[in-house]
């Protein structure tokens, strides 16, 4: 005799703990500690807090914790935290020409004003495993030299002094916010922006790269990319003047495109945009590729019918946490419209006589 | 759960997300765009419906969730606990005993009165979205009232299969003017969409709220001569007997053998503590 299914929340209670057990793992391994994820896993957490859009490392790290290393998962943990958070303001824009910088490298030219500097980067390592690590060695101390005591000007500047490169219009409008308004197209480049800093990295990469390889292709150069931190500055209306309330790392890229000119812009070079939280520069150069790619009517290109063209198709498809929860909402129970389809398949099959062919032959 | 406001979203939000409401109750129909927040469960999982919930729940509510007619499928314990546990509410499973009933799939068998609030998840708001994924072009459509393209759609169906093909997410009109999509609850449920509770629809991650208000005329669309039809299995509840409940399919063995049961489990459970008996069912009642 069947038994309405019964029990689901002693069930989900049991899965809990099976899980939290899972998490831990091993318990004669030693535990890892979030301050060792935040230190030893930096760039994941690099990750979560671009694509969680909330700067705090340490929350980053617990949240990676949580989800067992899977990064998606941590995202969606910071995300349902950070729309719980009060909002007391908005600081001033960063300005990223006073960046310290870490890193800074640049394409187009050989040297320019800061120089080239690599930083810590994995560019030149050759992808060998160093069996060493798994015997936890020591690290020696890496050379240091003084840090710039001056600004270092972003590349596209010195190419703006010859205006062969696009100008960016100059705007004071509050800039779009897409977890306090409602995406609606076209959305304006703010909002694109937005949507593909805290866009999946995956998605960002594949709809980049599918641009280098034709699809609506724009080629670019790296003009600069720049990894390093700025201060964040907050006007503070008691006081009548903006204060240091802390810094961020972030990435910068700018790309410089070939244009020939179109039928209203001249020939020049254009211009895409990156700016991720974090030393995450595969997302900060994705997404300047992407933001040029979306710029074609604003630059009065052709619409190619290229996927990384199409505002709509970028922005509703780079979010992985609507996109994993909607996928992943396939397994919850359907057997109402199953059982709808089931009965509308069998009538056609039957009024079709399938199924008398099918007993026919059968026999 | 101390640190959250009542039923979890703060008050502005919940401002919002009345205001929403409210538009869409003046335009039945109309998906309202809402900036719909990040829930701490999936989008996908009734996060749509949870937000609305949230926003017309009071203290003094009692609260049912079900999920494919059922109380105890696992999402629909999950949402229930959740605000038990932000909200501290009255729950219930009894259909009449509850003022606030969020549904993924089903509208409940035993009809709804006027002091009942019935919340629906939906996945994909818009009706017109397998037909044309642009959102920029549906919305264009429904402005101009332009359904040309879901007609000719059901008239392919016919001409294809000799009948309407869409069993669940039937599309309808409201108030004769805008198609909406109900969610997908089978088509055997549409017909109740006309009724004296008022109807509230919210798609978390596609960001629109929409909704029904009481005694609103709302036509599944359909041809004179292909007229609309409320389909279900032609069985009666094996377990309660109803002939007139929608039904799940359940397979009982290796050899092929069914059963179908009520969907909706409250109603099963009260016909069968009313003393009805179905064919496999035993005798509940004292």
């Amino acid at each position: 005799m069947y038994v309405a299914v019964k029990g689901g929340e002693r069930a989900i209670e049991n899965a809990h703990a099976w899980l939290a057990e899972e998490r831990r793992g091993d318990t004669s391994v030693a535990e890892l500690s979030v301050a060792q994820i935040r230190e030893q896993l930096a760039l994941a957490v690099n990750r979560v807090m671009a694509e969680g859009s909330l700067y705090d490392p340490d929350l980053a790290a617990l949240a990676i914790k949580q989800a067992r290393g899977d990064l998606i998962e941590a995202i969606f943990l910071i995300r349902a935290y950070r729309t719980t958070l009060p909002r007391f303001g908005a600081t001033r824009p960063v300005e990223t020409g006073e960046m310290v910088c870490d890193r800074r490298i640049s394409a187009t030219f050989k040297d320019a004003p800061g120089g080239q500097v690599l930083g810590p980067t994995f560019d030149y390592t050759h992808r060998l495993l160093d069996f060493k690590l798994a015997a936890e060695g020591e690290v020696p101390e890496a050379p240091k030299a003084d840090p710039r005591s001056e600004s270092t000007p972003h590349i596209t500047e010195f190419l703006q002094g010859e205006d062969i490169i696009q100008r960016e219009p100059e705007s004071e409008a509050v800039p779009g916010d897409l977890t306090r308004q409602p995406m609606s197209f076209p959305a304006g480049r703010d909002v694109r922006l937005q949507s593909l800093t805290r866009g999946d990295e995956g998605f960002i990469l594949g709809m980049a790269y599918s641009t280098q390889r034709g699809y609506a292709r724009n080629h670019a150069f790296v003009g600069e990319l720049r990894i390093g931190t700025v201060a964040v500055e907050m006007e503070i209306p008691e006081l009548g003047f903006a204060i240091e309330i802390g810094e961020v790392e972030l990435t910068e890229c700018e790309t410089v495109n070939q244009f020939k000119g179109s039928k209203t812009e001249p020939p020049q070079f254009t211009r895409g945009y990156g700016l991720v939280f974090g030393q995450t520069e595969r997302k900060a150069i994705a997404m300047a590729l992407v933001d040029r790619a979306l710029r074609w009517r604003e630059l009065g290109e052709d619409f190619l019918g290229a996927a990384a063209q199409d505002e709509e198709f970028v922005l509703s498809h780079s979010d992985n946490i609507q996109a994993t929860g909607f996928l992943e909402h396939i397994k919850l129970p359907h057997y109402v419209d199953f059982q709808s389809e089931l009965e509308l398949v069998r009538k056609l099959r039957r009024e079709a006589g399938v199924d008398d062919e099918a007993r026919e032959a059968a026999e | 759960m101390s640190d959250y406001n009542f039923a979890y979203l703060d008050e502005q939000t919940k401002r919002m997300i009345r205001r929403a409401i409210l538009k869409g109750l003046a335009v039945p129909g109309y998906q309202v765009p809402f900036a719909s927040r990040e829930m701490p469960m999936p989008y996908g999982w009734g996060t749509g419906g949870v937000q609305v919930s949230a926003a017309v729940l009071t203290p003094e509510d009692t609260f049912k969730v079900i999920d494919q007619g059922s109380d105890d499928t696992t999402n629909a314990v999950s949402i229930r606990k959740f605000f038990e546990k932000t909200a501290d509410v009255a729950v219930t499973e009894a259909t009449e005993a509850a003022s606030v009933i969020q549904t993924r799939h089903r509208i409940p068998e035993a009809e709804l009165s006027e002091d009942q609030i019935l919340v629906y998840q939906v996945p994909i708001p818009e009706p017109l979205r397998f037909l044309e994924p642009r959102e920029t072009e549906t919305r264009k459509m429904h402005s101009l009232e332009e359904y040309g393209l879901m007609h000719v759609k059901l008239y392919e169906d016919i001409s294809q299969h000799g009948a309407i093909a869409t069993s669940y997410a039937y599309p309808v009109k409201v108030a004769d003017r805008y198609v909406m999509d109900p969610s997908p609850i089978p088509k055997f449920d549409n017909p109740k969409l006309e009724m004296a509770a008022i109807q509230l629809f919210g798609a978390g991650r596609e960001q629109r709220i929409y909704a029904v208000p009481p005694y609103t005329p709302v036509v599944s669309l359909d041809f004179e001569d292909y007229p609309f039809e409320a389909t279900k299995a032609d069985h009666p509840c094996d377990l309660c007997g109803a002939e007139d409940s929608y039904l799940d399919e359940v397979i009982l063995d290796d050899a092929g053998n069914r059963m179908f049961v009520c969907s909706d489990s409250d109603y099963c459970r009260s016909r069968r503590e009313a003393g009805h008996v179905g064919r496999l069912g035993v005798e509940t009642a004292a």
